[in-house]
């Protein structure tokens, strides 16, 4: 069981957490404006890196907020982790 | 005292006798006695039969890598445990212990035929074998294999035990209490750390126990235990026996297994079986020790023939003899000290046979002094003996004459092998030291350290020394980073421990590391009958037959010979495998891998990991507030997720059919009431609360009056329906969205994410209020006049009131949000009255409803009714793939609004095609007949398999209101098919015949929605 870094509550098991995918994947303004194939693109197609991974976690069973983390998916260690609507952090691999 | 005890030594309490019974002989063993100790203190060798062949098998080992002597105990009334190495288990006064896999008993077994059947089994046999009728292996083969191969049975009794749990947090916890564990748990806490330390045997010492002539600090082994122990609890270290670390999972979280009445005769009522701990550890020492190795030679399986140090350990820990004539067979410098040690018990050792050439050492010039003949360069190439070994066979490596030398006891050790288990179960990279012929930990992965044994340690002073620096420098870390913080970096590798040398055994760098490939098993000439996996059967030849077969992955070759595959993991097995695989590949062993060690380190049992989820605790009950009034007035409740729900009401003599079929009439002819407490309440709330539901669904919200309400689609941003219900606006910035019962959860997480990711410059309050609100569902023409005495403050006339709109007021006196809308087809009303006061007004609507024949309802009726009027039920008629034109709701989506989420999905090209599956109505020939719920449609049951399935039956009912069957269906292009035949195969091979109709059965036109 990991233990997740919250920003905004700081470190908790994993339990109290629901994953949600990986971060900053920005919805478009305006749709309707794109072609099928990049909407195909934002709805289906995900990295799945071995390493250094930026996700989504909400502390569902806490203060209810999602926001970002940096994992290493190899090790599951958290690098960092950081309030929805700031930006992706620069970290050195 | 027994025959083959000591008079004197050991670690057992010779003044208390304790009686048990072994396959229903008595035997007498003494307190601190293992099964297999006691056992073997009555002469008993012969334990168990083997997994495959049944050959005889005795007790190889004293610990938990033991992979032949599984017993089941059996403690009456359900608690009855398989599979038990008799290694572990503790006796206490009246253990009844049973043999496994044998029939009808251990030394007469009619199993044993397949080891003379033995050249028929070869690795990979069931592959071959069996492939031929292809029913005959679910039938026949398997469960015959299965009988006659095997290991216990699993009880078929509940179990009664009491299993608990706990979350632990500590600095440093330590795992394994031999002198290095002690050495490492006493450093961290003189430095101040929280330590746990665990051990799963009952005594702390490991190795010392058995080594009574140790020393440490100058004082005895046992006194430094003693005075360690009292100085950590003096400490509040929480110092853990019969516990084993089992598993390490992510972020140093430890799951240790606690075993509390195991070992009692008579266990406390109030005391739980087992308890899981579970670590969290800001630094883990791991001191798990090493595991003597087996020598492959041919019959190297018969009973009598053990570890040297495990009969090291029978002499010396449990005063008991194992044999009376040993031979030794080695390559190293270990089962010196045994050989010594039993001789200084008056066990006669009639060789020593040594695969080195020339073995040096201390240890060996001790031997010979003591008058041991020892034979350098010399092999096993045999022995004999069915039921208990009776001679050796002795030959030069090489070949040359042999020599039977006759003994009732076999010493083997072919070295030493760490336990690295839990260190690659915490994904640490394994390195493979040449000089030691083994894997030890490598690079770390987590906040762990090793140290002695368990990383190529075997020197005493070298263990402790080991051992005190890890614990001080796990405290130290520990100290550094206060948590397990995920931001704070705890990528530190193990700090690097003093004597960087590794020291081995002595004599260890000439090791002769080719016995498994050369010395006891001559190149070329594959030996027979040489096992190396015990518990499974497995051979060198087993193991030779899948090299030529073409296997060359060593996880491929373990899957095809199930070579550590068993209950023991493989502890005595897999680097006597990696060996061969690689020395007959001409590969270095390293080359060739290890396979991944997984949890748990031994067998645990399903009590522990369950613990109180069981029984009505297994998972929670969702009970409405009128679940009371259900449950008195007979309804039979049905499970909706986590909620027990009315499903009918049946009166005396009434099966459901029957009682479905008068709650139906009643509804339809005067009024029902029905629960739907259970249906997801989220308020949104805010500013901006009209332009979040525009965004969050597809239906226009921003003209909708306060007082009205709309049918809410939501859809995932895919285009597909995820849910959908009622909406009511209660203020232009307020609204009371109901959700699917279902849905719930996963709807509030869906607008959540919205509108903190997507949308959060809109001004929107979420909250949850299933919870909160009782719903009373009152349906039927006469639903008006059931309630129209309890409303106050509310004009709910048909034109004051109209369909689909909510009124606040009180209805049976207490605050209500009362909502027209039905779900039937009926004029309908939904009461939603806070919780607390839901039974009372349901009570009052019953009441107030008897002069109108009104009678209660469940969900059942609730899906005839709703399924008469075509209305959908999310997931039943949707399934993750039906967008809203599918179900003819093209009339949910706001043309005008820009964006929607789900918007631009719906007008990719795959959405628009014509064969779509489609919502249609299905009506069988036979109108007696009820289609199967999730049967195919197709065109003609008689066209040849695979034939095309154009679709499936999604809710199927008998309807009362129309005196037959009826069906909804989702059919490829199912619109333009109405009035087509189709047809249902069922499972029996039959085939219904039915027509393609409107969705919409009853009341088409919708006149019944205004009473």
């Amino acid at each position: 069981m990991l233990i997740v870094p919250c920003p905004h509550c700081g470190d908790r098991p994993e339990i109290e957490f629901r994953y949600a995918g990986p971060a900053h994947i920005e919805r478009a303004q305006r749709p309707a404006e794109l072609s099928d194939e990049d909407w195909a693109s934002y709805l289906y197609l995900r990295d799945n890196p071995k390493g250094l991974h930026f996700e989504r976690w909400r502390h569902i069973h806490g203060c209810g907020r999602f926001f970002n983390a940096a994992r290493d998916t190899v090790s599951d260690r958290f690098v960092a982790s950081y309030k929805a609507g700031q930006k992706r952090p620069e970290i050195p691999r | 005292m027994t025959p083959f005890r000591t008079p004197a030594g050991g670690r057992i309490d010779r003044g208390k006798p304790i009686r048990f019974t072994f396959d229903g002989l008595a035997y007498t063993g003494q307190a601190g006695d293992t099964l297999a100790s006691a056992l073997l203190a009555n002469g008993v060798h012969l334990v168990g039969r083997s997994f495959k062949y049944h050959r005889p098998r005795g007790i190889v080992a004293a610990g938990a890598e033991e992979p032949n002597a599984l017993v089941t105990v059996d403690r009456g009334g359900g608690r009855e445990v398989p599979n038990l190495r008799a290694t572990q288990v503790e006796i206490y006064e009246g253990l009844t212990a049973i043999s496994q896999n044998r029939w009808p008993s251990l030394k007469r077994d009619l199993g044993a035929v397949n080891d003379l059947l033995s050249p028929l089994f070869p690795a990979g046999f069931y592959y071959k074998t069996f492939k031929w009728p292809r029913s005959f292996w679910a039938k026949v083969y398997e469960p015959a294999i299965r009988r006659s191969a095997g290991l216990g049975r699993a009880p078929k009794a509940p179990d009664p035990d009491r299993y608990a749990q706990l979350y632990a947090h500590c600095d440093v916890l330590v795992i394994g209490g031999g002198p290095t564990g002690i050495a490492a748990a006493l450093a961290a806490a003189e430095a101040g750390a929280r330590v746990i330390l665990c051990d799963e045997q009952p005594e702390f010492g490991g190795s010392l126990l058995h080594d009574p002539g140790a020393t440490i600090d100058g004082k005895a082994a046992t006194e430094w235990i003693a005075e360690s122990l009292a100085a950590l609890g003096r400490r509040d270290a929480v110092v853990l026996p019969r516990t084993t670390g089992f598993g390490y999972f992510a972020h140093n979280f430890v799951g240790l297994a606690e075993r509390i009445t195991d070992h009692l005769a008579a266990p406390g009522a109030r005391q739980p079986r087992e308890r899981l701990w579970q670590v969290r550890a800001k630094e883990v020492v791991l001191a798990a020790g090493a595991i003597e190795r087996p020598l492959a030679f041919p019959q190297n399986d018969r009973p009598g023939i053990m570890l040297a140090e495990a009969a090291r350990t029978y002499l010396n820990r449990y005063g008991v003899r194992p044999g009376t004539r040993a031979v030794v067979i080695t390559d190293g410098d270990s089962a010196y000290r045994a050989a010594l040690d039993l001789a200084a018990a008056g066990i006669a050792i009639a060789a020593i046979a040594d695969t080195r050439a020339a073995p040096p050492g201390p240890l060996v010039d001790a031997a010979r002094a003591a008058g041991i003949v020892v034979h350098p360069a010399t092999t096993i190439i045999g022995t004999e003996g069915r039921r208990r070994v009776h001679s050796a066979r002795l030959a030069p490596v090489g070949g040359g004459p042999e020599d039977h030398v006759s003994c009732d006891l076999i010493l083997m050790s072919g070295g030493w092998t760490p336990a690295v288990h839990l260190f690659s179960q915490s994904r640490g990279k394994l390195r493979y030291d040449e000089a030691l012929g083994a894997f030890v930990p490598g690079t770390s992965a987590q906040r762990e350290r090793s140290a002695g044994g368990c990383r190529g340690t075997y020197e005493l002073d070298a263990c402790i020394g080991e051992g005190h620096a890890a614990g001080r420098e796990a405290a130290a870390a520990a100290r550094r980073s206060p948590a397990v913080s995920a931001t704070v970096s705890g990528d530190a590798p193990a700090a690097p421990l003093p004597g960087g040398e590794r020291s081995s055994q002595p004599g260890d760098a000439e090791r002769g590391r080719d016995v498994a490939g050369e010395g006891a098993l001559p190149r070329r000439k594959i030996p027979k009958r040489a096992f190396v996996d015990f518990q499974n059967d497995v051979t060198v030849k087993d193991l030779a037959l899948a090299l030529r077969e073409g296997f060359r992955s060593i996880e491929h070759v373990k899957r095809y010979t199930t070579t550590g595959m068993a209950t023991d993991q493989g502890k005595t097995s897999n680097m006597t495998a990696l060996e061969f695989v690689a020395t007959s590949l001409g590969k270095a062993v390293p080359a060739v891998g290890t396979t991944t060690f997984r949890q748990p380190y031994t067998p645990v049992t399903f009590g522990v990991i369950a613990g109180a989820a069981r029984g009505d605790l297994f998972e929670p009950v969702r009970r409405t507030p009128i679940h009371s009034w259900a449950a008195e007035n007979g309804a039979v409740f049905e499970d909706v997720g986590l909620w027990k729900r009315a499903w009918y009401f049946p009166k005396a003599g009434e099966d459901m059919h029957e009682a479905v079929a008068r709650e139906c009439r009643a509804v339809r002819e005067g009024a029902g009431i029905f629960d739907a407490s259970t249906l997801g309440k989220i308020e949104v709330v805010g500013p901006d609360a009209a332009e979040f539901m525009n965004r969050l669904y597809t239906n226009a919200w921003t003209k909708l009056e306060p007082g009205r309400c709309r049918y809410g689609l939501m859809l995932t941003e895919a285009g597909f329906i995820m849910d959908d219900g009622v909406v009511g606006r209660l203020a232009p910035d307020r609204f009371h969205v109901t959700t699917t019962t279902g849905g719930a959860p996963r709807v509030l997480h869906h607008m959540e994410d919205y509108l903190q990711t997507e949308f959060p410059d809109l001004k929107v309050w979420l909250t949850s209020t299933t919870e909160q609100w009782a719903v009373i569902a009152v349906q039927g023409p006469k639903a008006r006049d059931v309630i129209v005495s309890l409303v106050d403050g509310i004009d709910i006339a048909r034109d004051a009131m109209p369909h689909m709109s909510v009124r606040l007021g009180k209805v049976a006196g207490v605050p209500a949000r009362l909502f027209r809308v039905s779900f039937t087809g009926e004029l309908g009303f939904e009461i939603n009255v806070p919780a607390r006061h839901g039974r009372a007004v349901w009570e009052a609507v019953h009441a107030a409803g008897q002069a109108h024949g009104i009678a209660p309802y469940g969900t059942e009726t609730m899906h005839v009714l709703r399924a008469e009027k075509g209305y959908i039920i999310v997931g039943q008629e949707s399934d993750g793939t039906v967008i809203p034109a599918d179900l003819g709701l093209d009339g949910m989506i706001g043309k005008t609004k820009p964006d929607f989420v789900g918007k631009r999905s719906l007008a990719r090209p795959d959405m628009q095609l014509a064969d779509r599956k489609q919502l249609v109505g299905l009506l069988a020939t036979d109108p007696k007949v009820t289609l199967e719920e999730g049967a195919q449609v197709v065109e003609d049951p008689n066209a040849p398999v695979p034939m095309r399935m154009l679709g499936h039956v999604t809710s199927s009912y008998a309807s009362a209101a129309l005196g037959r069957s009826i069906a909804l269906a989702l059919v490829s292009g199912g619109r333009a098919r109405k009035g087509m035949k189709l047809f249902v195969p069922a499972l029996d091979g039959t085939a219904q015949e039915a027509t393609v109709t409107d969705p919409v059965f009853y009341d088409p036109e919708g006149k019944r929605l205004d009473g």
